[in-house]
């Protein structure tokens, strides 16, 4: 099918993009359209207004800060997977980028795009929530930050208002470390499960996604060093976490058990 | 209901050649490539993003042309599979196709030979895992993909590229 009339207009700034966002409720933003013109196309979503940002400059800025690695909305997953800064500050991030759909989808998909469109199954939000990052969300009202965990909601849910703009997302610095592994059906899919595992000096964690309806960390007081120990953790957590499917969880317990293997080589 | 549909002017840059356009804001650059330039060698499958026939290059990086509306790529080059075949003849990798039979309808031909040139000009000595993972993101409901990844080696292997 194709997608219902809009208007079309391209903001060159984040203010252009909020005024415009601002004075059409009807509006939606455009970032890489991998998520948004499939819907479009099918007209389960048919916005009157498109705002793309894919002109504004500032959103592509990936930079290190003092304490944080700052990654525009408008970075793109192929940018992810192989920009230097983010290979050495947070490779997980780069790794788990690279397990994203296709070549042709990242060459197009955005960071910010994956974060608002909040689909369960999706690696960038599981991973913003388990490095504990920050979203800078831009509004006509002014700037606001928050922290992952609190701006996504449930499925394909966040805490973003209609006239809001994701800005930026704000890692801190030293990234913790962490393996990352999934399970899929073929390359390129959606995870049916996967998980971040954390096992540094600041806290021992795991973070999932596919499993519920949202991105969901837990945080251990230590990884029991013998494997069955470890393996009856993971899977009392990952019962934890409410899933519709039961065949999930035996897969939860493998796929982060290959994470908590990852993180010891990060080293 | 529905509102006066605005038409834009714009310029497209496909194949080395400019194009001046009106289209709507929602006809997409697979579309605006069929209908309005006649160039029909980029075929529509899902237009969902899933099965890459639709596949073109965007300054020269594989993208789905069902994705992105025809107003997004001014500015960009577009490169579709007429862009990488001769006046006269195949190129390498068409002829590779040709003699390996990676095509039977040929309907996810031009998506596939986009992708497999864009890589073997990225990567001239790219291995078969890195054929099938440039190719997991174009569907072939016919060859089965043995032949594809064997052409795309097999002109990998003549060591050429356009
Ligand atoms: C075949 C295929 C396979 C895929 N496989 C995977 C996969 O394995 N894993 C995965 O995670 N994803 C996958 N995706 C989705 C892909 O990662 C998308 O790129 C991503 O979900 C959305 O990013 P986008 O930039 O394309 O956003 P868009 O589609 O442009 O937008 C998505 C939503 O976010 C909003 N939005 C975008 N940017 C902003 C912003 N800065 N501020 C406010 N709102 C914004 C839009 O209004 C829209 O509601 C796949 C997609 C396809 C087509
Ligand atoms: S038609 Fe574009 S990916 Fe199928
Ligand atoms: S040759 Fe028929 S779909 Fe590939």
């Amino acid at each position: 099918m194709k997608p219902a009339v809009f208007q079309y207009r391209k903001a060159e700034t984040t203010r252009e993009a909020l005024e415009a966002l601002g004075t059409n409720p009807g509006a939606k933003v455009l970032a890489g359209g991998q998520s948004l013109v499939p819907l479009m196309n099918f007209r389960l979503s048919r916005p009157d207004v498109l705002v793309d940002i894919n002109g504004i400059e500032e959103l592509t800025l990936v930079e290190k800060l003092d304490q944080t690695l700052a990654i525009g909305a408008l970075v793109r997953h192929s940018t992810l997977s192989q920009h230097p800064l983010i290979e050495r500050e947070v490779p997980v991030l780069a790794e788990a980028a690279r397990h994203i759909g296709h070549w042709a989808i990242r060459n197009r998909g955005t960071i910010g795009g994956s974060a608002v469109h909040a689909d369960p199954a999706a690696e960038l939000p599981a991973a913003l929530v388990a490095l504990r990052a920050s979203v800078v969300v831009g509004a006509p009202r002014g700037e606001r930050t928050m922290p992952a965990d609190e701006f996504f909601l449930g499925y394909y849910t966040t805490a973003l208002a209609q006239d809001e703009l994701v800005m930026r997302f704000e890692i801190p610095l030293p990234a913790r470390r962490m393996g990352f592994s999934e399970v899929v059906r073929r390359p390129g899919d959606f995870a049916l499960v996967g998980a971040y595992v954390e096992d540094s000096d600041a806290e021992a964690a795991v973070t999932w996604f596919g499993l519920g309806a949202m991105p969901e960390r837990q945080v251990v007081e230590a990884w029991p060093k013998g494997q069955d120990e470890r393996q009856a953790l993971l899977e009392r957590l990952a019962r934890e976490v409410q899933s519709d499917d039961e065949y999930k969880y035996a897969m939860a317990v493998n796929v982060a058990e290959r994470a908590y293997l990852a993180a010891q080589k990060e080293g | 209901m529905a509102a006066v549909e605005d038409r834009i002017s714009i310029q497209l840059q496909v194949n080395g050649r400019q194009h001046q356009v009106e289209v709507a804001p929602r006809w997409t650059l697979a579309d605006v490539l069929r209908h309005q330039i006649g160039l029909t060698g980029t075929h529509i499958g899902c237009e969902q993003g899933v099965c890459g026939a639709c596949t073109v290059l965007l300054d020269g990086e594989p993208v789905r042309s069902c994705l992105m509306f025809a107003v997004q790529a001014q500015g960009h080059h577009v490169t579709t599979v007429e862009g990488v075949t001769p006046e006269t003849g195949l190129s390498p990798l068409q002829e590779s196709f040709r003699d390996h039979h990676a095509l039977q309808c040929g309907y996810c031909t031009p998506g596939m030979l986009l992708t497999a040139q864009a890589l073997l000009d990225r990567n001239p000595t790219a291995d078969e895992g890195a054929v099938r993972e440039a190719l997991t993101g174009n569907l072939c409901r016919c060859t089965g993909y043995q032949f594809i990844v064997d052409a795309v080696l097999a002109a990998r292997d003549q060591g050429r590229d356009e």
